[in-house]
């Protein structure tokens, strides 16, 4: 059984890695001029290129204060746009490929050009992570974990802009897809993964859970075990900064075993462990 | 003559020919430093520059001196001819290389001597010879020209309104042009009362200036006009492209010249810093603190790029507001969150000096620091509690000596407190009136009384509530702390209007901020208590209107000087219920709120 779990855990590894490499990939050829549509579409290649025929949800791309979903009324608007990138401006990908049925759902913000403001949000996003995990390991409901994160998020100075998510998510769950020659999608979304969550909420609703990490009544229960794709989103004026990453829960009676982050090896999590070293 | 190189120290006097002319110069400051030329207009003498030179001599070489037929310069014989812009840009070129020989001068003009500057500018004989353009009150002809020919071309309701407009604010232009009638008014009874005419219309600081050759400088000034404007007007250059870079200084409140003018000002100077400043026409003598710390900003970043050779450094600030708040002093209480915080982030992206003032320390550092990575020039942190008077005091004290005198006041701390009258104890008032209105008044006392000394006009906001008219029973103590800020908010603006110093009261409806998280409920246990924060803070966040927007309110009322500004459209409803339906607003002042 606990192979079986460790191998499972290890296809989300791999295609959760994967995800990240094409995020540094494209985020390194991103030059000024390059609109969000184009660099929707290297990620969709990059991976296409890689083996990825299914998604979660097709790559998205921010640039400028769209990363901070500043005006965002309608879900239209998250889709890429030909707003092109400038100097200086913060940028947003997220993307969630499937993988030999392996779900991953990753989110790299970054900046073109040097930015104090920008690596200081980066910075300050790393304590939501310690955050959610102690939180989580605590068993708290995952209302009150979502309340938690934004008052530190205002503590901070920030906004919270996964708020503007559909159904004001800071996380959703993810599983196995079933592999099929023919991978439908609707409005971006892998009909397949759709599906996942159309019966997790099914189940949930019958047992008083939710696949959907929400601020809302139906969130007001001690986590599920299981993975869950966890985005804390931050905002600042225009400048939005947010990772996204896989979060393991068991049910397991020990706390280091009963939750944690599918991967210590990222790049935003790596970034801070240097600037931890350095100071 | 009379009042050259007079009230001011130090200051070394010197004689300068140009074309049979004698001009009266006179330096201050140590020639070494960076040269800044100061250029007076109409009817004036470089005596009008005399507040803004003495804040500048420490930093730069600064030079003043009196334009042909002005002060204790020599007029042309004949008149008519002598004061062409070819003529007034000789004089300038034979200063300039007579104070500054080697090294470019930076330029400053007001009124007529902002137009004159334009010339000097834009031909290109000067080339090499200027560094900077600081430009205050005085468009060039050549652009009023083109401005007015684009105008009538097309002319839109709106561009006809404009013109329109700036045309009756040069009604005097025209009657300069009858000949010998402004001569004869200037040196008769127009001369004697000009002074006090200006100290009533322009709120000019009486005394020292105009000089005592007033009339004569008027009578002649008034062939600047003829030699020079008809002609400009009716054939504008087409190359009058600036070769420097430009400061532009904009008043509001400019008698004679409209804002509109310099809409199109970008065409002509590519290198063009917009500020703009809630004054009169007379910005050198009504706010030179703030005329001279721009101009030091200005002639700073240019002379540095000039010695490095890189670009210059664009002036703090980005967005719609920094042309108004660039280099500002801003001062914000209650800064460690909420609206508070966000008003001082706006600031701060403006290019404001921004100080964050709270009783929460690290919160206020929180803001300071993200204040400085926003764009603030500079930002600080202070913790103090509002309500204590002494405590304010010294805040107000040490503010004054470390950072200045405070230009924009937001007066903005304040707490909650739900519950009935009856309900509410004598100890839960004290400490809701202590915050919310006392915390006003101290800060209107200590900031606001530093503002009025200096007499450089300024801005305080203060605030206030939706509730300050609404009335509602389960909001006693907070709508009456509200009303009564709202109150004093309206006596403080007709106090200081006379002082050029703007009163605004902010009324926002319900805004997601951390108030409530820190709101008593009078009359319930600890956990009922807990319980009615839950409730009302999820509602608030369901509310959702961010604190961003208010802040930019609290900059669009400081900009406008609105004397109450409502922001949130229930805000908006609310007034609209208290002023025309009152008895519907004590209607609503009954309902039990849902909790």
């Amino acid at each position: 059984m606990a192979g079986r779990f460790d191998e499972e855990l290890r296809g989300f590894r791999e295609v959760q890695r994967l995800a990240y490499a094409c995020t540094e990939a494209v985020a390194a050829q991103l030059r000024p001029g390059v609109t969000e549509r184009a660099a929707a579409r290297m990620q969709r290649e990059w991976l296409r290129e890689r083996g990825v025929q299914d998604w979660f949800h097709l790559p998205f791309a921010w640039f400028g204060d769209r990363t901070a979903f500043a005006g965002f009324r309608v879900p239209l608007q998250f889709f890429p746009t030909g707003r092109r990138l400038e100097p200086g401006m913060p940028f947003i990908l997220d993307l969630a490929p499937v993988h030999r049925g392996f779900t991953a759902d990753v989110g790299y913000a970054g900046c073109l050009g040097p930015s104090p403001l920008h690596e200081r949000m980066v910075a300050d996003l790393g304590a939501h992570r310690d955050l959610v995990l102690r939180e989580v390991r605590e068993r708290r409901p995952l209302r009150e974990i979502y309340e938690d994160v934004d008052r530190l998020m205002v503590r901070q100075g920030y906004a919270n802009r996964h708020r503007a998510y559909p159904f004001g998510v800071i996380a959703h769950k993810v599983g196995r897809v079933r592999e099929r020659p023919w991978a439908p999608r609707l409005f971006g979304f892998g009909v397949q993964s759709l599906k996942g969550l159309a019966a997790d909420a099914l189940h949930g609703h019958r047992e008083g859970w939710s696949p959907l990490w929400s601020p809302y009544r139906f969130s007001d229960h001690p986590p599920r075990p299981g993975l869950w794709a966890v985005e804390p989103h931050l905002g600042f004026r225009g400048t939005g900064v947010k990772f996204e990453e896989l979060l393991v829960v068991t049910d397991s009676r020990d706390p280091q075993e009963s939750a944690f982050w599918l991967d210590d090896d990222l790049p935003h999590v790596r970034r801070r462990q240097e600037e931890r070293a350095v100071a | 003559m009379s009042g050259q190189g007079r009230g001011i120290d130090g200051a070394r006097e010197r004689r300068v020919r140009s074309d049979g002319i004698e001009l009266c110069v006179v330096e201050l400051g140590d020639a070494a430093d960076p040269t800044v030329v100061l250029v007076h207009g109409y009817p004036d003498s470089k005596e009008v520059w005399y507040d803004v030179a003495r804040r500048l001599r420490d930093r730069f070489h600064v030079v003043l001196y009196d334009v042909r037929g002005h002060g204790g310069s020599t007029a042309p014989v004949p008149l008519r001819g002598g004061f062409t812009l070819e003529k007034l840009t000789d004089d300038f070129l034979a200063v300039a290389d007579a104070v500054s020989p080697d090294a470019p001068v930076h330029l400053v003009g007001h009124d007529w001597g902002s137009v004159q500057g334009w010339e000097f500018v834009t031909v290109p004989r000067t080339e090499g010879r200027v560094a900077s353009f600081t430009s205050v009150s005085g468009p060039s002809l050549d652009h009023f020209g083109h401005w007015i020919k684009d105008r009538m071309a097309r002319p839109t309701p709106r561009r006809v309104a404009q013109l329109l407009g700036q045309g009756a604010r040069s009604w005097y232009v025209g009657a300069l042009h009858v000949p010998a009638l402004p001569e004869a008014a200037w040196r008769g009874p127009l001369g004697k009362r000009w002074p006090r005419m200006l100290e009533r219309a322009e709120r000019l600081p009486s005394g020292g200036h105009p000089a005592g050759s007033l009339a004569d400088d008027a009578a002649h000034g008034a062939w600047l006009y003829r030699d020079n404007v008809r002609a400009r007007l009716r054939h504008p250059r087409t190359d009058a492209y600036a070769h420097v870079p430009v400061q532009l200084v904009t008043p509001t409140g400019d008698a004679f010249l409209s804002e509109r003018l310099y809409d199109d000002l970008g065409r002509w100077a590519p290198r063009l810093v917009r500020r703009t400043l809630a004054a009169k026409h007379w910005v050198p003598r009504t706010r030179p603190d703030q005329m001279a710390s721009w101009i030091a900003e200005f002639v700073t970043a240019q002379e540095t790029a000039r010695q490095s050779g890189a670009p210059a450094r664009p002036p703090a600030g980005t967005g719609p507001y920094a042309r108004h708040f660039g280099g500002r002093l801003v001062l914000v209480t209650g800064a460690a969150s909420g609206i508070g915080r966000a008003t001082a982030f706006a600031f701060a992206e403006a290019g404001a000096r921004v100080v964050a003032v709270d009783r929460d320390a690290a919160g206020a550092a929180r803001t300071a620091e993200l204040a400085r990575l926003t764009g603030a020039q500079e930002a600080w942190a202070e913790c103090c509690d509002v309500s204590d008077e002494q405590a304010m005091e010294k805040l107000a004290a040490k503010v004054a000596a470390e950072y200045g005198v405070v230009d924009v006041l937001v007066n903005n701390a304040g707490i909650g407190l739900g519950g009935t009258f009856m309900d509410t104890t004598a100890e839960e008032w004290r400490a809701v009136l202590d915050v919310n209105l006392w915390g006003v008044i101290h800060g209107c006392r200590a900031f606001g009384r530093q503002m009025a000394e200096r007499g450089q006009g300024g801005h305080i906001v203060n605030t206030a509530s939706a509730a300050a008219f609404q009335p509602s029973k389960s909001l006693t103590a907070y709508s009456t702390s509200k009303a009564a800020v709202l109150m004093l908010t309206e006596c403080l603006r007709a106090e200081l209007a006379g002082k050029g110093i703007g009163v605004s009261a902010i009324c926002p409806g319900i805004v997601n901020t951390g108030i409530v998280a820190a709101t008593r409920f009078a009359g319930l246990s600890e956990e009922e208590q807990r319980r009615h924060r839950e409730k009302v803070g999820r509602a608030y966040a369901r509310r959702n209107y961010p604190p961003e927007k208010v802040a930019e309110s609290v900059l669009r009322a400081v900009i406008h000087d609105r004397a109450v500004l409502p922001v949130a459209p229930e805000a908006h409803v609310l007034r609209f219920v208290s002023r025309f339906a009152p008895r519907l607003g004590r209607a609503i002042a009954r309902i039990d709120p849902p909790l």
